[in-house]
């Protein structure tokens, strides 16, 4: 850790009369877990070294309610959707970038009926138009000839059709981008969506994260890329079951481009 | 007497249109039981989506194998029913290939030999299906699901489709002046030797034999349809059309909930004040019976013709869960039968059976094993949406019965105190930032 981060908050800048040109939406996962919080990091200290003008909500921010929705308690989803408009809105937020596609789709898709419209953005779309812009170089680094087979979070990918931004970024690494047979539309599930992370599997003969593993490890990967904290967390378990930790590593598209940078 | 064949001709037809007439009516009576949803939408992209997905089979060469085999006889049944067109003129009118006088020797040629090489392709295509669900036994035709009625449904229609066009190809090659003009009989030339050793009378019998075969099976099989998982060759039309256009992931917001929420919020609503409707019965919420989805999602259940690529797609059906969102299809099409049949037992009103879906026909475990992962949605042909079934019966047993899984139930509590799924608080969201 070279440098503090700087993460100002939304309460912060608003008192210095300043509105920042994005909401960094951190979300529960990233704020608490702490192989997520190694995400946040790495995402802020790419905007640090962006010079990117954002703000997060900090003890403001909470469930976006997407797992109470999914669960079926749509009640519980309003309550959280609306308290959080109530935020979002108060604070005149225009964009809001995450690191989470499951607060990414509720944000994007759910929220604008309740009141709440913004432009919202997965943090594999807001790096690659840094990159775009100029503002950001990736360069491969350590990465450079890796082979990286990238999961696709089924609430970035088939819920809302963004496949190539994270590969885009990827390939920025000079690294050997290989597909697993179940890929970007017909992507299999880690298992945890729909609230499954947060219970048992109903009775099968495997857990889903197990049969999405061995489908990444068919490819001989030296990384498995990810861009969910809660598929991170699947692929990461289903690794150790595998006894492969030594050799494969799960890392976010974030982790990978900061850490090439040695950030 | 001369008008007899004539007059049967008709009264076959009337009696095969009219009884399916009658049955398409009572389909649509059953689809209109669920729940009214406002589907006017942007009509450029639901047609768009119809002419790509339903009438352009976008989605069946995901699979290339029997995407292609599906073309052939998709392709082939459309084209080969201008033949069909043909039949009922010629039955009415007692004429014979009256296409022909109309569009002369050759086009009638091209046309005719195009239907025949359809129609041995057709076989060709049906045999292979035949193959696959029987011989190869494809994991995704062999589900518990599959046992019983929708294994024999399977088979019936590709007999259906091998008879009809056997049919097709004998009433040609045993038509002596339409083989001695030898223009359009690609494939019956070569079968119409088998009866070369027939008297010209007994040629001319089967000719008409199979001609009245011909035109009876078709109207058997159209009448076949509304019994049948076949359905889809007829609703995948409306029902691409009036399929999802929003994007995969979002899900309703139920609207009966949003009004308490907002009522909740609102620091000026009056606690105790009397509902504005006190005779209206309350909402309620998602779905333990058909009657409480809408009417896409029943369209949904009829499209359904159980080729089980949402079920081999999804990832808990793939790991040895019970749930197989072909089933959730499956099951919803058949308490909505079962409700039709009692509404049509009873003089046009439904008695309490004492069944629903929920339970009687979807457990509680098939439901909690859904990922969410849109994989059955993705992988549908015709634009079926088993995810909301599941979403709804879910919302049903949370909000309505409070019977959610416990961890799920610590869960929600976790979220409604901390405002994250685990027990943290909220003041500590922003740790990670100091965090080394």
């Amino acid at each position: 850790m070279s440098e503090q981060l700087k993460v100002p908050t939304m309460a912060q800048l608003m008192a210095e009369g300043k509105q920042p040109e994005v909401l960094f939406w951190v979300g529960c996962a990233g704020s608490f877990d702490d192989r997520a919080k190694k995400i946040t990091k790495a995402f802020v200290k790419l905007l640090n070294r962006a010079n990117v003008n954002f703000a997060v909500l900090g003890t403001e921010e909470s469930c976006t309610g997407d797992p109470a929705k999914r669960a079926g308690n749509e009640f519980l989803f309003q309550m959280q959707a609306v308290t959080n408009i109530e935020v979002l809105n108060a604070y005149e937020i225009k964009t809001v970038v995450t690191t989470c596609p499951h607060c990414f789709n509720t944000l994007k898709n759910e929220y604008p009926s309740l009141g709440g419209s913004y432009t919202v953005m997965h943090h594999t779309q807001f790096l690659k138009n840094l990159l775009d812009e100029g503002r950001l170089s990736i360069e491969g680094g350590q990465f450079k000839g890796k082979r990286i087979t990238f999961h696709d979070p089924c609430y970035l990918g088939r819920a809302n059709n963004v496949y190539e931004a994270p590969r885009d970024l990827i390939r920025k690494l000079d690294a050997e981008l290989v597909e697993m047979k179940s890929c970007k539309s017909r992507g299999l599930c880690c298992g945890a969506g729909g609230a499954q992370m947060f219970k048992d599997a109903e009775p099968g003969n495997k857990e889903v994260n197990i049969e999405r593993t061995e489908q990444a490890l068919e490819t001989q990967p030296e990384i498995i890329a990810a861009g969910c904290p809660f598929c991170n967390t699947m692929m990461t378990d289903g690794v150790k079951n595998k006894e492969k930790e030594g050799q494969i590593k799960v890392m976010d598209v974030a982790e990978l481009i900061a850490n090439a940078q040695d950030l | 007497m001369q008008y007899l064949p004539n007059i049967l001709f008709a009264i076959a037809l009337i009696l095969g249109l009219g009884y399916f007439g009658i049955n398409v009516k009572k389909l649509i009576r059953n689809i209109k039981l669920g729940q009214d949803v406002d589907v006017s939408d942007d009509k450029n992209q639901r047609f768009n989506n119809m002419a790509r997905i339903a009438l352009g089979q976008s989605k069946m060469v995901v699979r290339p194998i029997a995407g292609l085999m599906h073309i052939i006889v998709y392709v082939g049944f459309v084209i080969i029913n201008l033949e069909v067109l043909e039949i009922i003129i010629d039955g009415l009118l007692g004429t014979h290939r009256i296409f022909l006088g109309v569009l002369g020797k050759s086009l009638y040629g091209i046309f005719i030999a195009s239907f025949e090489a359809l129609a041995v392709l057709v076989l060709f295509a049906v045999i292979v299906f035949w193959l696959r669900r029987n011989i190869i036994k494809l994991k995704r035709f062999m589900s518990a699901e599959m046992k019983g009625w929708p294994e024999n449904d399977g088979n019936i229609i590709l007999y259906f489709e091998v008879i009809l066009m056997c049919l097709f190809l004998t009433m040609n090659a045993t038509d002596l002046p339409f083989q001695e003009m030898n223009s359009g009989n690609l494939v019956s030339q070569f079968i119409a030797p088998w009866f070369s050793g027939f008297t010209e009378g007994t040629i001319h019998i089967i000719e008409r034999s199979a001609w009245w075969l011909h035109i009876i099976g078709i109207l058997i099989f159209l009448n076949y349809l509304y019994f049948s998982k076949h359905l889809h060759i007829l609703l995948a039309f409306p029902n691409t059309y009036f399929g999802k256009l929003k994007p995969k992931g979002e899900l309703n917001n139920l609207e009966s909930v949003t009004a308490e929420v907002k009522l909740m919020m609102d620091p000026d609503a009056d606690p105790f004040a009397a509902p504005a409707n006190p005779d209206t019965i309350p909402a309620k919420f998602g779905a333990s019976d058909v009657t409480d989805l809408n009417w896409v999602q029943l369209l949904n259940a009829y499209t359904c013709t159980e080729c089980g690529r949402c079920t081999s797609e999804c990832p808990a059906n793939q790991t040895g869960k019970k749930l197989s969102p072909r089933k959730i299809m499956m099951d919803t099409r058949d308490r909505l039968e079962e409700i039709g049949k009692n509404i049509d037992a009873n003089g046009g009103t439904f008695k309490d059976d004492g069944k629903q879906l929920l339970n009687d026909y979807i457990t509680p475990e098939e439901l909690w094993a859904c990922t969410s992962c849109n994989a059955c949605v993705e992988a549908c042909p015709v634009s079926i949406d088993p995810l909301s079934i599941i979403i709804d019966m879910r919302r049903y047993l949370v909000m309505e019965q409070s019977a959610a899984p416990m961890e799920l139930n610590n869960m929600m509590t976790n979220v409604e105190n901390n405002g994250a799924p685990w027990p943290y608080n909220q003041m500590d969201r922003l740790n990670w930032a100091n965090e080394n």
